[in-house]
């Protein structure tokens, strides 16, 4: 069989196919930016973490040949971009959002500096696992090719969504994002929380970074991130800040994201570039639906500069 | 811990003095509270109550003075020493997590916490230790959904269940019903009766005091200025201490209200989302004669604030209608002036101020960009400004160090003077107010109900909205109960009892 024979077909294939693929950062920088939020702060700094982490990643696995080990250092220079914001944050009168962006510009200026010898040569890409065996329409089987970040991560949206209720750890974060005040109180100190809730975020950043250049689009590039990292801060409050949320909320905008790809991929030759914007539309109108002037969010964290 | 129950230790202080800076907070004040006592504080906001038991519970280093714990003397440096002596607060404001339910409020606030939390386990050792309390509380709620007096039950359970058993109560029943008040002052009460806790509650409630406590201390200024049993005072030895010899403004007497008198503000079946967006508040028929006081009693939450938004233009309605002498209100500036409607909202600094402009800016909100004939101009007089809010400030005593200081230096008090003298100056048909004397002191208090009784009675129809039924019990000619939403009481004043006002508040109608 070969791709005419399934026509329409694979329009909701090539979406599946590219939900999965597409998603897998958005999962990781949105999850990373819910355990953040949830402390209390905002980072948006997560698109430069996620480009640096890209080049990171991609370089160390260039220079090493282990894909693994490119996916720890851009893990690791994720947590350095996350403690770097966390701890200009904790001085009085800083605005995180200030920071945030401040720190996007760099994180993407210093991967771009350091990347530049990266542009040419290969690294080894991170595995998949074929879950499409079963098929033999080559559609199928490219659909179902899922990378094993992806599994992590839905496994990760999973252990987050338990452990933000049964877990010591997870009870401290949701108590400083609720109200400072409280956490004093009980003798917590929120700085030192949220330094290391940003740092966890930072370094999940850093991880969906990894995915960028070592699987989809898998090459280190300076376009490689077209905005995830912004739109997975949009996607946290659409999920409410609820782990699970984040993982759906990221399929969403994956299938949306590879609504375009799909078009042409079965010969509409017309208007797909118009598609190719759809997660973008799509961010702006769920900002649109799921905000009023007359009510607060339902489940805002306290202590969010944006819900106060 | 949970599983100990330690008996009730007894605090005393001897000398406390708190300096800040060349202000002296707190002057060499020796409080003592036995063990199993239920010890009252008394004292006007800023007469040093929440400095001495700040540094009571650590927050606080004393410049000087020395604590005694069950008669021996204890270095508090921090509230974790304090917490772990047995020592615990309840705040005014709540300190619990809203968004976290009960149960994981209390296992979360303890000391040692496991890494993963058997629910099981603790659900199990927390139905057995609400078995020995005295209040019946649902711990598997969100605390944000509790109503006030289950909120303040929490707070006490929690110091409880930390194994406390020496507790500050902060105002404890400035949120509550008086109904619900009396509950949990009354168990509290028992508990101590029964040597298991001792109590220092910090209030200005004189009927409380009396009501509740054995004895009392009483601050003013940072210094101690009498304590005793409370069966040996009376009412007005109390108030002696606590506000000395300054003088009151007293209430001018009520005119003789004209039942035919105008109605002058008039809301019908008005309806409008609240800030959750999951209810809305309803209002059938308001209507508040030219020359009275109608008061809206309800416990914050029940939609008083979103029907002020709606009076004041800031909340959108869903449906109804609000009429001004007749004309539909829509609260803009052209309407407010035209129909001199004035408002003064809760807070009035956050509210009703630009915090940062200065006291004469701010004072001239409603006329700065008129001439003395009501005509707009173009070109902004300050040399005007600062005439017009320099006699306001002269007739309302404002006290502040300039006109030019920015308004959020002056104190509470004063900032609700400035606010007061910008509303009622020039012609008031209607005034609109909400919680006015929040936070004030005896003489601002007293002179800013003056003030509101004199608009009155000048002709003013004055919609008071408060928390402190006091307050709308000595103010208002008709009171309006406001429940979940909906006004569901009204009682002329001749007629009102606290006791059934209580009830329609706390909504068992």
């Amino acid at each position: 069989m070969d791709a005419t024979e399934i026509g329409l077909w694979g329009v909701p294939l090539a979406i599946l196919g590219g939900a999965i693929r597409v998603s897998t950062p958005f999962i990781f920088v949105s999850l990373g930016e819910a355990i953040t939020e949830r402390s209390g702060r905002i980072n948006l700094g997560l698109e430069g973490t996620l480009v640096f982490g890209a080049m990171t990643a991609y370089a160390i696995a260039v220079m090493t040949g282990s894909p693994w080990l490119g996916l720890v250092a851009a893990a690791g220079a994720g947590l350095c971009f996350g403690l770097f914001h966390g701890w200009i944050c904790k001085f009085p009168k800083v605005n995180d959002i200030a920071i945030g962006i401040a720190l996007m510009l760099f994180g993407s200026g210093l991967a771009f500096f350091f990347g530049k010898p990266f542009i040419k040569p290969k690294a080894p890409n991170l595995p998949a696992i074929p879950f499409g065996g079963w098929s033999d329409v080559p559609q199928v089987q490219a659909a179902l090719d899922v990378n094993v970040l992806f599994l992590i991560g839905a496994v990760l949206s999973v252990v987050l969504w338990w452990a933000f209720r049964n877990t010591r750890a997870g009870l401290i974060v949701r108590v400083v994002g609720d109200s400072s005040d409280a956490a004093r109180a009980m003798g917590l100190n929120p700085n030192t929380v949220r330094l290391l809730a940003t740092g966890v975020g930072g370094a999940l950043a850093g991880i969906g970074g990894a995915y960028l250049s070592l699987y989809y689009p898998g090459s280190w590039t300076e376009r490689i991130s077209s905005g995830q990292g912004l739109m997975a801060v949009a996607l946290v409050i659409f999920a409410r800040w609820n782990p699970l949320g984040c993982f759906a909320a990221a399929l969403l905008f994956g299938g949306a994201g590879a609504l375009g790809p799909a078009l042409q991929s079965v010969g509409v030759t017309q208007g797909y570039y118009l598609f190719y914007a759809a997660p973008y539309i799509l961010t702006l109108i769920i900002m649109i639906a799921t905000s009023s002037p007359t009510r607060s969010l339902a489940g805002a964290p306290g202590e969010l500069s944006i819900t106060k | 811990m949970s599983d100990s129950v330690r008996k009730a230790v007894g605090v005393e202080t001897i000398g406390m003095t708190m300096r800040f800076g060349a202000f002296t907070a707190l002057d060499a004040v020796s409080v003592k509270v036995p063990a199993g006592s239920f010890h009252a504080l008394l004292g006007e906001n800023g007469a040093g109550k929440s400095t001495l038991v700040k540094c009571m519970m650590g927050f606080y280093h004393p410049t000087s003075g020395d604590m005694l714990v069950d008669g021996r003397e204890v270095k508090i440096t921090s509230p974790r020493d304090a917490s772990a002596l047995g020592l615990g607060m309840v705040y005014q404001h709540f300190t619990l997590v809203p968004s976290l339910t009960g149960a994981e409020n209390l296992v979360i606030s303890r000391e040692k916490v496991p890494g993963i939390i058997d629910w099981r386990k603790e659900r199990g050792d927390l139905a057995v230790f609400m078995e020995r309390m005295p209040f019946k509380l649902p711990l598997d709620v969100k605390v944000a959904e509790l109503a006030a007096g289950e909120k303040q039950k929490l707070e006490i359970i929690k110091q409880l269940y930390l194994g406390r058993s020496f507790l500050v109560l902060d105002e404890p029943t400035s949120v509550l019903t008086p109904g619900e008040a009396q509950e949990v002052l009354g168990l509290v009460r028992d508990m101590t009766k029964a040597g298991d806790l001792t109590v220092l509650m910090i209030s200005h409630k004189f009927h409380e005091v009396m009501a509740f406590a054995d004895d009392v201390s009483v601050l003013r200024k940072g210094k101690l200025t009498g304590t005793g049993r409370v069966a040996d005072l009376d009412h007005k030895a109390m108030a002696a201490m606590m506000i000395g010899d300054q003088p009151i403004v007293t209430l001018d007497s009520r005119a003789t209200p004209k039942p035919d008198a105008e109605i002058v503000l008039k809301v019908k079946s008005l309806k409008a989302p609240d800030r959750t967006g999951m209810k809305s508040i309803s209002i059938e028929d308001l209507g508040v004669r030219s020359g009275e006081i109608v008061g809206i009693a309800g416990i914050s939450g029940n939609g008083q604030k979103e029907f002020l938004e709606v009076l004041a233009g800031q909340r959108p309605r869903d449906a109804g209608e609000v009429l001004v002498r007749g004309a539909a209100y829509a609260a803009t500036r052209a309407e407010a002036r035209a129909l001199n409607v004035r408002l003064i909202p809760e807070e009035p600094l956050k509210n009703a101020c630009a915090p940062k402009m200065t006291v004469a800016e701010n004072i001239s909100f409603r006329t700065f960009d008129m001439d003395g004939n009501g005509r707009r101009v173009n070109w902004i007089s300050t040399g005007a400004i600062r005439a017009f809010s320099a006699r306001l400030v002269e007739q309302f005593k404002v006290k502040t160090a300039s006109l030019s200081s920015p308004i959020a230096s002056l104190s509470g008090g004063n900032v609700q003077r400035a606010v007061l003298a910008r509303e009622l100056t020039g012609e008031v048909d209607l005034l609109i107010v909400s919680n006015p004397c929040f936070g004030l002191d005896f003489s601002a208090v007293a002179e800013i109900r003056a003030r509101i009784m004199k608009a009155r009675n000048a002709g003013t129809a004055v919609l008071l909205m408060s928390e402190d039924l006091d307050e709308l019990l000595e103010l208002s000619d008709r009171i309006f109960v406001m429940s979940d939403g909906a006004l569901v009481y009204e009682t002329p004043i001749g007629r009102a009892s606290v006791q059934t006002i209580g009830e329609h508040m706390a909504g068992h109608h």
